[in-house]
């Protein structure tokens, strides 16, 4: 195999991981269980991780290689754990996760956010050069408007977060295309970044739970006085 | 010519004789994963045989829709055959007599007749089934239209074999997010289409809570045979559509010559196995949908496909 055509099929590689993470995305919109939400989650981590190695082959640039490794090791495992760890164990067990909206409803705003995205992509596909940029810019801005939606209509507390974590994915999916030249620095932070939040969510949420006995924050309206023993 | 025509009769033949055997290979390897044995892979062979064997009873008070329907729901996936790739990668005789949305409304057709003659008899159960088809079938509906309306718009055509050829030059068309997006988006609709989990439990005989199967009740002998015959051809067209057209465009025979397309025979039973591999992965591991779950079901699915149509329609400046 020549080098150009190698070069060929990692493009073709990279637009099919873009089609499985717009669709790992809508998997978490649609999934009922926090467990479901956790495991399209580890799916998104991944496909992003497969992305970004693809990418930092394409490119030769080593550090977004590098990225892709650390997180492949960061997302879907060290994330994972953190969460069981910090937060209860039967959340995870939940499985009507209730939400603002019903899922067909939020199915259709979805993919109205989904062409908003490519609205908004088309104009900038001029910042970088390259194929890849056409494929991952629009999908990792929908990713971050769908994620973004999530996070807005979970009244559960652990989903959620995990679509603040999604919108987080989207983001560095967009990222990578348009600025592969980042230093490292600022992609290694961002990645320890992420463990802090995740470790400071768990603690709040099993906080909330034991303060108020339940993780449905979204029924959480009202301001209460905390009675003193 | 002549042989065109033969190589198109041999397709039929084909779709005749091995649309049983897929199901066959699917109930033996359900059970094989159960941890049970289960019927011979011969057994719907052994089925048709025996029911075409006995006496035919016929309500008096059903019409002649019901006798009719049997014939209409067997030579319905007979015609799709003629229009759609099964063995071949070029265009045979009756290649061009209809594109797929012609291919859609004559199985629709046969799915009319078949709900038609549900409700014609008045058996309780009948009309439950039909109106329940009815529902999937219209949910179904924007996703079949969603999905061919976009894989015209990459093929610039209607016609299968085109469609076919299209789809894998350039190979970007095949890697695109688009194509993804549409293979799992018809692939939901295959599962509902044949009625089989998580919308419909194929082996359930609990009467309220069939969907496909209690379209059937009320026949008999050699009308249960043809109607049992061209659901699973039906089945087979579906997944010769959906295999050899959208996801795996390969092992199809280019050649004019006989030996080619014989050999095309266990490529594409290949394929089929793989599928109903799968297929066995998820009946296996997934419980069925409750009635009213199942618009989300289909709504995934629209949801998708119109993503697929949004990806390629607006990559494609």
């Amino acid at each position: 195999m020549t080098g150009s055509s190698a070069m060929v099929w990692l493009d073709y590689l990279a637009a099919l991981v873009g089609g499985l993470f717009l669709l790992a995305t809508f998997g978490m919109v649609v999934t009922r269980q926090v467990q479901g939400c956790l495991r399209y989650f580890i799916l998104q981590s991944v496909l992003l991780c497969a992305s970004a190695l693809l990418l930092g082959l394409r490119l030769h640039s080593w550090h977004v290689f590098a990225v892709g490794v650390i997180d492949l090791i960061n997302k879907p495992f060290i994330v994972p754990w953190l969460l069981r760890r910090t937060v209860r164990e039967e959340i995870f067990s939940r499985r009507e996760v209730t939400q603002v909206l019903n899922i067909p409803t939020s199915l259709l705003i979805a993919s109205l956010l989904v062409l908003i995205a490519y609205g908004l992509a088309r104009p900038l596909l001029h910042v970088a050069d390259g194929s890849y940029i056409s494929i991952n810019l629009p999908i990792g801005l929908a990713g971050l408007f769908v994620g973004a939606y999530t996070a807005s209509v979970r009244r559960e507390a652990v989903p959620l977060f995990l679509g603040l974590l999604a919108m987080e994915n989207a983001a560095l999916f967009a990222g990578f295309a348009i600025a592969p030249k980042l230093p490292m620095l600022v992609e290694l932070a961002v990645i320890f970044d992420v463990l802090i939040v995740v470790f400071v969510f768990g603690i709040l949420t099993r906080a909330v739970h034991e303060h108020i006995g339940t993780t449905e924050v979204g029924t959480l309206t009202l301001l209460k006085e905390e009675s003193k023993p | 010519m002549a042989q065109r025509i033969a190589f198109n009769l041999l397709q039929v033949l084909v779709v005749m004789s091995c649309s049983p055997l897929v199901f066959g290979v699917l109930n033996r390897l359900k059970e094989i994963v159960q941890s049970k044995r289960g019927p011979s892979v011969w057994q719907p062979y052994r089925d048709l045989w025996k029911l075409f064997h006995k006496d035919e009873i016929i309500s008096e008070q059903s019409s002649w829709i019901f006798r009719f329907a049997p014939y209409v729901i067997f030579v319905t996936p007979i015609f799709v055959t003629l229009l759609i790739p099964v063995l071949t990668s070029y265009p045979l005789f009756f290649a061009f007599m209809g594109d797929m949305l012609g291919g859609g409304f004559v199985l629709t057709l046969g799915g009319f007749f078949a709900v038609l003659a549900a409700v014609d008899t008045a058996n309780p159960y009948g009309p439950v089934g039909a109106s329940r088809t009815r529902m999937v079938g219209f949910l179904a509906e924007p996703v079949f239209m969603i999905v061919f309306f976009t894989v015209a718009f990459v093929a610039n055509s209607t016609i299968p074999y085109i469609v076919q050829q299209r789809w894998i030059t350039p190979p970007a068309n095949f890697f695109s997010p688009s194509h993804v997006l549409l293979m799992l988006a018809f692939f939901l609709l295959i599962l509902a289409e044949g009625g089989r989990l998580p919308v419909d439990n194929p082996s359930g005989h609990f009467e309220l809570a069939m969907i496909d199967e209690s379209k059937g009740l009320e026949y008999s002998g050699r009308g249960a045979a043809l109607a049992k015959w061209g659901g699973q051809m039906k089945f087979f067209v579906l997944l010769c559509i959906y295999l050899n057209v959208l996801v795996a465009p390969w092992g199809l025979a280019a050649g004019q010559t006989w030996d080619s397309v014989l050999v095309a025979i266990p490529l594409v039973l290949a394929k089929i196995f793989v599928f109903v591999l799968v297929l066995v992965v998820i009946e296996s591991s997934l419980a069925k949908l409750r009635l009213f779950r199942i618009t989300e079901f289909l709504g995934g699915a629209l949801v998708i496909s119109i993503l697929a149509m949004f990806t390629r329609v607006l990559f494609s400046f």
